[in-house]
């Protein structure tokens, strides 16, 4: 893996044959124009990324080539033939297959009911598993994809489901795959397994499309790389010969810093404080966090670094005060706060970026304005004797999205649910961060996406650290632990494991102390 | 991209569009229902079809004995419409509104009847306090199982809705029986729900309708409803837990302490529907017999109709209730009853698809808007 020369040999023996091309394609949406007639053609045993910032419509594109928009403009060609592709099922009859950024499976369906769905074959009205269930099994062998045909999709892992959902295209002899960000649910070992995969795959001659905006997965596993920016295509590169420097410039327009500018940090009085915290699971009793003690400071980030599953969603939630604890104790500013509820830890100053944004960050129907006050409604100016002011919120709400830059079709009157993934993420940052907190708790805040706005949620971190907010910080990309962090913490198995200094530990370290026991405490 | 432009329309804007919509959109599945109920109309008797439908459609504004009786009707109709409106609001399906109708039914008659300490002119007003208050109880107990259980509403809903029905026959068997007519005594007319001058407007002649002071009561209720929903911090909460439970209980909302409050409201809403049917002054009095409250349940048309918005169910309840009186009529002309209640389920579930039409128009405006945008 890593090593140039071997992609590049899969890329040169094969033909150049074009198998699809994309002509002028301009697609619109009320008031928008998300692609602005954008060229791209996709050979047999290529791995072709589509690079691009949230929202500059990589998806957009992907739809009217999987048939879920109709281009307003252009042309698409399928072995030089011209073709309209209506639907999702047109495209699958083009040998167009698609892994959605969000898996379309049958939680109670076995993995081969999956995979059959929607083609099964039937004799006298009856299904006929067998001849499905050896051809799936001949495919997962010749490319490498583990699976369990007979296990219920709700009890497996995300990495096979992904897989499921790629022996959907493969089961129906698609020779065009398209894969939306598929490692953004994915653990970094998942990624690595993917990205053999997506390899084999190709050095079988077909074509794939990858949608990402992580410039390394790019680097590492593309041939060529067409970048989409606002709507226009920017230019499509031969990835061996380009740096992720480069990429990222074309993707944002303007130069990206990779790394964190901040100042040393300067802590001053503890702002939370657990000591001997257990929570134990409903289901099993088995402790998911166990004995945790730590200490935030004011003016420090500190970092929660960790496998995701290792007791970090439960430790949040107990804090934060959405799930309830079984032992030990909270307190912020010095004040217990275990026993009370979400609101009373509001007032302490807490702020919560959490971790599903859509479950617990927005009320999707609701609009912007609503969204924004949404842990601030209560206040007095926002209401008075219990009837809102929706002047002052709907200025409030515009003050927000202008200080925020936060992209909206129609102002603070926007349904959340019509905004992108980036700017609802953008939306929750601006509602925590200007509540002023003295205690920032940030869960994945960068989690899919961009790499400008990434750098931007970082500056608003930082400077909330720097204005003396206590900031917790739990991430499982190692690069965003040891740029941002002032302190880490790892979790293993419900325990923190170990403290370590970003300065001093490197990643090969933080890797073991993530994946193995805490056999060396405190190192750092 | 396009933030700039677009991002002046203003909020008042955004929600005439909205609302703009919705009432085309209600109109015109209103003149679908219409057209195939004609056409089952038809059907049926062709020779009468014709006229009987006139009579279904003319009948609630032949005269103004009828306009009184359209009010009259739509009075409880309304209270179980604002009601369902309500649960719905706060993500809650209401379907114990005919048991919560019963039980402030029987309350506010047993208050009307034997609470003889208090003239009659308090009298009623004790009557409907009550009534809502019993109606809430009935509301609040599926939404605290929900809340502290999670026990689905419609089921606990539904076994409340059997629970109020045989408790309060067996109630009014014990304490307000009339046992000539097997029904509930009569409520003596002074502890009625004053007229409020209605008497005197809808009348003809010396036929007076049932019409009086309850239609004021209910459209006073959908309007304070109204309110509290779109105005008020409390409204903020409930219909925060209603479209998203996490996010609410992440912002700090005591999600369990919103829905037993919605399901209590609702049910008040209904209790108070009850009362004001039965202390109306038609001389009406509730039959022992093992049938559901059928007012409970065409509440839920009348929501669906006004898709949720207080102001809309007062409109929808009237638009039901002249097609009732309407239907009445219709039995001039040879239609059997069962036929005018099939013809007018008709009508109200084709009018339901406005929901359907709703989405087709904001398409429809939505593509405009775009081909503007391309020229």
């Amino acid at each position: 893996m890593g090593d140039p020369l071997s992609h590049c040999a899969s890329y040169c023996r094969w033909p150049m044959e074009t198998i699809v091309e994309m002509s002028q394609i301009t697609k619109r949406f009320a008031g928008i124009t998300a692609c602005d007639s954008i060229d791209l053609d996709l050979r047999k045993g290529e791995i072709h990324a589509l690079l691009g910032e949230n929202g500059a419509g990589k998806s957009t594109l992907m739809g009217v080539l999987f048939g879920m928009h109709q281009p307003d403009e252009g042309v698409i060609k399928i072995n030089g033939a011209p073709v309209k592709i209506s639907s999702p099922s047109d495209a699958t009859r083009h040998g167009i297959g698609m892994v959605h950024q969000h898996f379309k499976l049958v939680h109670n369906f076995t993995v081969l009911e999956n995979i059959v769905l929607g083609d099964e074959s039937t004799k006298n009205g009856f299904l006929v598993m067998k001849e499905a269930r050896e051809k799936v099994l001949a495919i997962s062998q010749k490319y490498g994809l583990m699976i369990d045909p007979d296990s219920e999709v709700s009890s497996i892992t995300v990495g096979m489901q992904q897989r499921t959902e790629i022996l959907k295209m493969l089961y129906r002899d698609n020779d065009v795959l398209i894969f939306d960000e598929p490692t953004a649910v994915l653990t970094p070992q998942e990624i690595t397994e993917l990205m053999k995969i997506m390899r084999g795959l190709a050095h079988e001659g077909k074509a794939i499309l990858f949608i990402s905006h992580k410039l390394n997965e790019i680097k590492e596993v593309s041939n060529r790389c067409t970048i989409i920016r606002k709507g226009k295509k920017i230019g499509t590169v031969d990835t061996f010969n380009t740096t992720p420097q480069s990429l990222s410039e074309m993707m944002v327009g303007r130069k990206v810093s990779f790394d964190v500018i901040k100042a040393p940090p300067n802590p001053g009085q503890v702002v939370l404080e657990v000591e001997g915290l257990s929570v134990a699971s409903r289901l099993t009793g088995k402790n998911l966090v166990e004995d945790a003690s730590f200490v935030v400071k004011e003016g420090e980030i500190v970092c929660i670094a960790g496998i995701e599953g290792n007791g970090q969603s439960d430790l949040i939630n107990a804090i934060t005060g959405l799930g309830a604890i079984d032992s030990g104790s909270i307190k912020i500013n010095g004040h217990e706060v275990s026993n009370l509820g979400i609101r009373s830890r509001s007032y302490e100053g807490m702020a919560h970026i959490p971790e599903d944004r859509q479950k617990h960050g927005l009320v999707m129907d609701f609009n912007l304005a609503y969204n924004l006050v949404l842990q601030r409604y209560y206040e007095s100016g926002f209401q008075k004797a219990g009837f809102l002011n929706y002047k002052k919120i709907r200025e409030y709400a515009s003050a927000l999205i202008e200080k925020f830059d936060i992209r909206c079709a129609n102002g603070p009157a926007t349904i959340a649910r019509e905004m992108s993934g980036g700017n609802q993420q953008k939306a929750i940052i601006a509602r925590e961060v200007d509540r002023k907190p003295k205690l920032l708790v940030a869960v994945q805040p960068t989690r899919g996406l961009d790499v400008g706005a990434i750098e931007n949620i970082h500056e608003q971190l930082v400077e909330e650290r720097d204005k003396g907010a206590a900031i917790l910080l739990v991430s499982l990309e190692l690069d965003e632990v040891m740029s941002i962090s002032d302190r880490i913490l790892v979790m293993f198995e419900g325990k923190i494991v170990a403290e370590a200094d970003p300065q001093k530990i490197t990643y090969q370290q933080l890797g073991l102390y993530m994946s193995s026991s805490g056999s060396a405490q405190g190192a750092g | 991209m396009m933030e700039g432009k677009s991002g002046k329309r203003s909020f008042s804007g955004f929600i005439e569009e909205l609302s703009g919509a919705s009432f085309v959109a209600s109109i015109a599945s209103i003149l679908v229902g219409l057209l195939v109920g004609y056409l089952v109309l038809l059907s049926t008797n062709p020779s009468n079809a014709a006229q009987a439908f006139k009579a279904l459609l003319r009948s609630g504004i032949a005269d103004r004995r009828s306009m009184g009786q359209v009010l009259y009707f739509a009075t409880p109709v309304m209270m179980t419409g604002l009601s369902v409106s309500f649960g719905n609001k706060t993500g809650l399906f209401n379907i114990g509104a005919s048991g919560q109708f019963i039980v402030g039914a029987y309350v506010a008659i047993l208050v009307g009847v034997r609470l003889t300490a208090v003239p009659g002119q308090f009298r009623w007003v004790i009557a409907l306090l009550m009534a809502m208050f019993a109606g809430g109880i009935w509301g609040a107990l599926p939404g605290v199982l929900k809340s502290l259980r999670n026990v689905n509403e419609v089921i606990s809903c539904i076994m409340m809705n059997y629970i109020g029905m045989y408790t309060v026959n067996f109630l009014i068997t014990k304490t307000v029986f009339d046992p000539l007519k097997n029904q509930s005594l009569r409520v003596p007319t002074e502890a009625n729900v004053p007229k409020m001058g209605m008497d005197l407007v809808f009348r003809v002649g010396n036929q007076t309708s049932s019409a009086n002071g309850g239609i004021f009561i209910a459209v006073g209720v959908a309007v304070l409803a109204h309110i509290i929903l779109e105005r008020t911090k409390f409204g903020f909460e409930l219909k925060a837990c209603g479209f998203n439970k996490d996010a609410a209980k992440y912002a700090g909302i005591n999600e369990r302490k919103c829905i037993v409050a919605s399901m209590a409201i609702a049910g008040a809403m209904s209790g108070l529907g009850g009362a004001l049917l039965y202390l109306a002054g038609s001389g009406k009095g509730i039959d022992v017999i093992d049938v559901m409250a059928q007012e409970g349940f065409n509440g839920i048309p009348v929501a669906l109709l006004a898709l949720n918005n207080p102001i809309g169910a007062v409109f929808s309840s009237l638009f039901i209730s002249y097609l009732n009186v309407g239907g009445f009529n219709m039995q001039l002309y040879n239609f059997a009853p069962q036929v005018i209640e099939i013809i007018i389920s008709i009508i109200i579930y084709f009018s339901a698809f406005s929901l359907v039409l709703k989405t087709w128009i904001r398409n429809l405006v939505s593509k405009k808007n775009k081909s503007r945008v391309v020229e």
